[in-house]
């Protein structure tokens, strides 16, 4: 009997997509890891809806009502949360916002900038409205693993998944999360 | 502002008065800035100049300190105590009070710069509280009536000298004398003993006294005494720790005010001991107000043969003693912080061994202990080490100043021997609805009524003398979220563990505290507590997470009938976070709120 695959489901959040690239870097480790799980809701998928998971991996921090909303979802859906990550973990660069006001940071983008025609705020309600800061993700939802790295390598990245999807307890080896 | 010229002459003089030495950079920056008001990035740049030392060395100490300021303040800068006693005296309601009437917000400086309001950790006036600082000196027993004549006195102009004497009486309430308060003490009588018995004997004695450090560590005295006595070295030095920055502790300010004599005389028969020549007091920056009279002391005893060259007419004892002031940086009572700051640098706490006996203040042997340990250390070199050993327990001899202040009757100094039990002191200071204690200041531990049959000594509970009283009308999370602020403000910024450490855990408490909690953060406050005590360099991290750690075992009911009965909440108002958006966008859409049920789905994993 073929065991069932575990569902997982990733995305990228106020990030850089860098944490995806880095699992794009698993490279034909790709393909062994194809046999044991189904990518749901995922930027390498193209799925718009999540279905329920066994594991939800998120890149990047909650920045504006979609971010929120979708990781509402993740968390609802997922079994296991991860944040994956520099700016999940802690909010990262686009964190560095956080020492401004909202209004500087959108008047110096949108009405002070180089080069501006017709400069206005954005209102249109197909763009998320922006939270006042950047947040981590384990400020807005329960998070139940954590994975450091800008991005975490893609060795850290298949030592973490292997470790989980077979059970055993999660240990990462010095070189694969020191960023020295 | 001055003229350059001016600025420089100014500087010159406060520079050579301090005999040109980099190590006085503390107290020049603190004479440049009483001309000042602040110190500007000129006067810090001539300072460099004429110290010869690097501009970005003097910006490390400008910046490091709470009484120092890069910023403008008003000529008349007062800051109010912030502790949990003085919010328990009303302290927050004059503070808001006084800002209205001055028609300024809290920390801010007024159009006219006049004036500046803001607060500080606990400045030692807790059993006459609410108290406040008014260019470093001390204001007690503060109430409308007198904020009112402060507010004409600001506005007037009126020079701090010219104001109301008893705005700045700071009384002693000595409630309970033993054998170190009580007994009349000769001046002179130890340095006599000392050169009659010779050094050896008065060691033996300390042996035998079981002496141990009074500021709450418990080291033994002789132990220390003894290792820097016979650390290599021809220059060697005292320091008396007077940096009582323990929210809660005011014993020092006490035995400084009224004991003075007993204490420098401690310190002089220190030095001939270990064989020290001069010597040091590092007084905190909130007790400026006794520098003058400490000064005066310190020359009293010089007069009278007590204290420089020749003492007693005994030309092979020699001892002087200096004052340093602090400037609001309670890492500083970390021994090897204050010899730092000592030095002219900022208060960071040194990687230790090797410890001050033997690379101390200029990496030379030093004795460091607590005011109440010198002054023990005096008395025992006349009365005799069994003398002193005859009270207390096993392993705590002798007796313990203890500062009692928040709910009881009678705040104040009580000197017990060790071994008294919290009862005892409870009923003596008269507080029978006592519903916990915070004991030895944030740093040491939160009892509650299971516990009030404990007793104080090292082997039980060690304190270097804070104990604050809450009743069954206070809320312990009051105090709780008090010291973790505390915390934020004190961490030197040095480790990360503590550095961000005390602001998660602050952070976490606010959550808590406001109602938007959950056991899930409860279990996070004590992973995070578990970090900070084995991660954290020095014991101000360490001990940060003690309060809450303590309170979450001894006090469980005070944080769970807060908590929301979801697994989990984000810790801020998710929709109110959109609010700043919706406004610069106009927008009013459904898709500009995040609605409660929307939120829900995240709570529940």
């Amino acid at each position: 009997m073929i065991e069932p695959k575990l569902k997982i489901a990733t995305c990228s959040l106020a990030g850089c997509f860098g944490c995806h690239m880095s699992l794009l870097d698993l490279d034909e480790r790709l393909f062994e890891l194809a046999e044991r799980v189904e990518l749901d809701r995922s930027p390498l998928t193209d799925i718009k809806e999540l279905g329920d998971c066994d594991l939800g991996l998120i890149e990047g921090g909650v920045c504006n009502a979609e971010n929120v909303h979708v990781l509402m979802e993740f968390r609802a859906r997922c079994k296991i949360l991860v944040a994956i990550g520099a700016c999940a973990l802690s909010g990262g660069v686009p964190a560095m916002r956080n020492q401004y006001d909202l209004k500087d940071c959108l008047e110096e983008s949108y009405l002070r900038g180089i080069g501006l025609v017709n400069p206005q705020i954005p209102n249109d309600p197909e763009i998320p409205l922006l939270l006042n800061q950047v947040h981590p993700l384990h400020e807005v939802v329960k998070i139940d693993y954590f994975l450091p790295g800008c991005p975490p390598s893609a060795d850290a990245i298949w030592t973490f998944v292997n470790q989980l999807l077979s059970g055993q307890p999660l240990a990462l080896p010095y070189t694969q999360i020191h960023y020295d | 502002m001055a003229e350059p010229d001016a600025l420089s002459g100014m500087i010159r003089e406060i520079i050579q008065r301090h005999s040109g030495m980099p190590t006085r950079l503390l107290q020049i920056l603190r004479d440049v800035q009483d001309h000042l008001t602040w110190l500007s990035p000129e006067a810090l740049e001539r300072v460099a100049e004429e110290l010869d030392i690097s501009p970005v060395k003097v910006h490390s100490v400008a910046e490091f300190y709470s009484f120092l300021y890069t910023a403008p303040r008003g000529s008349y800068d007062i800051l109010f105590s912030d502790n949990i006693t003085d919010r328990m005296l009303g302290n927050r309601e004059l503070l808001h009070y006084l800002c209205d009437r001055l028609g300024i917000g809290i920390g801010e400086t007024r159009a006219d710069g006049l004036v500046t309001v803001g607060t500080t950790s606990c400045t030692g006036m807790c059993d006459q509280g609410p108290a406040a600082l008014v260019n470093g000196y001390a204001l007690t027993r503060l109430d409308t009536a007198r904020l009112d004549r402060i507010v004409e006195l600001v506005n007037g102009q009126i020079l701090l000298a010219q104001w109301p004497r008893e705005f700045f009486e700071v009384v002693s309430n000595i409630r309970r004398a033993d054998i170190l308060l009580g007994r009349h003490f000769a001046d002179g009588s130890a340095l006599r003993a000392v050169l009659k018995r010779g050094p050896e004997a008065i060691l033996e004695e300390l042996v035998k006294s079981g002496l141990r450090g009074q500021g709450g560590a418990g080291f033994r005295s002789a132990t220390k005494w003894i290792s820097c006595r016979s650390a290599p070295g021809e220059v060697k030095y005292v320091v008396c720790n007077a940096d009582e920055g323990e929210p809660g502790t005011f014993k020092d300010r006490v035995l400084m005010q009224d004991f003075a004599d007993l204490v420098f005389e401690g310190m002089t028969l220190c030095g001939q001991v270990i064989g020290a020549r001069q010597g040091f007091v590092y007084l905190r920056g909130e007790y400026r107000y006794l520098l003058d009279s400490l000064q005066a002391t310190l020359q009293r005893r010089r007069e009278a043969g007590l204290l420089g060259e020749a003492i007693l007419d005994d030309p092979t004892f020699s001892f002087d003693i200096d004052i340093h002031l602090g400037a609001g940086a309670y890492v500083c009572g970390e021994e090897s912080a204050l010899i730092e700051s000592l030095e002219g640098k900022h208060g960071v706490p040194r990687i230790r061994p090797p410890f001050p006996t033997t690379h101390g203040y200029l990496n030379k042997p030093t004795v460091v202990n607590n005011v109440e340990t010198f002054a023990s250390a005096a008395k025992i070199a006349v009365e005799g080490g069994a003398w002193f050993a005859s009270r207390g327990t096993a392993e705590s001899k002798g007796t313990k100043l203890l500062s009692l202040s928040g709910d009881c009757e009678r705040p104040g100094i009580y000197e017990y021997p060790f071994g008294v039990t919290v009862q005892r002191v409870l009923e003596d200071c008269g507080a029978p609805d006592a519903q916990g204690i915070q004991m030895a200041g944030p740093a040491g531990h939160m009892i509650s009524a299971r516990q009030f049959n404990r007793r104080i000594c090292f082997e039980d509970l060690a304190t270097g003398g804070s104990f604050m009283v809450f009743n069954h009308q206070r809320d312990i999370l009051d105090g709780i979220r008090n010291f973790t602020q505390f915390f934020v403000h004190e961490s030197c910024g040095f480790c990360t563990p503590c550095r961000v450490g005390t602001s998660l855990m602050r952070d976490l408490v606010t959550k808590v505290h406001t109602g938007h909690g959950t056991r899930y953060d409860l279990e996070e406050m004590r992973k995070l507590g578990r970090i900070m005590r084995v991660a954290c360099h020095c014991g101000l991290g360490q001990t940060a997470p003690n309060p809450v750690l303590d309170s979450l075992d001894q006090f469980p009911e005070s944080w769970e009938r807060r908590l929301r009965s979801t697994a989990f909440e984000p810790a801020f108002d998710l929709d109110a976070a959109l609010e700043q958006a919706r406004q610069l966008t106009g927008r009013s859409d459904p898709g500009a709120y995040l609605r409660e049920e929307e939120l829900m789905l995240g709570t529940m994993p």
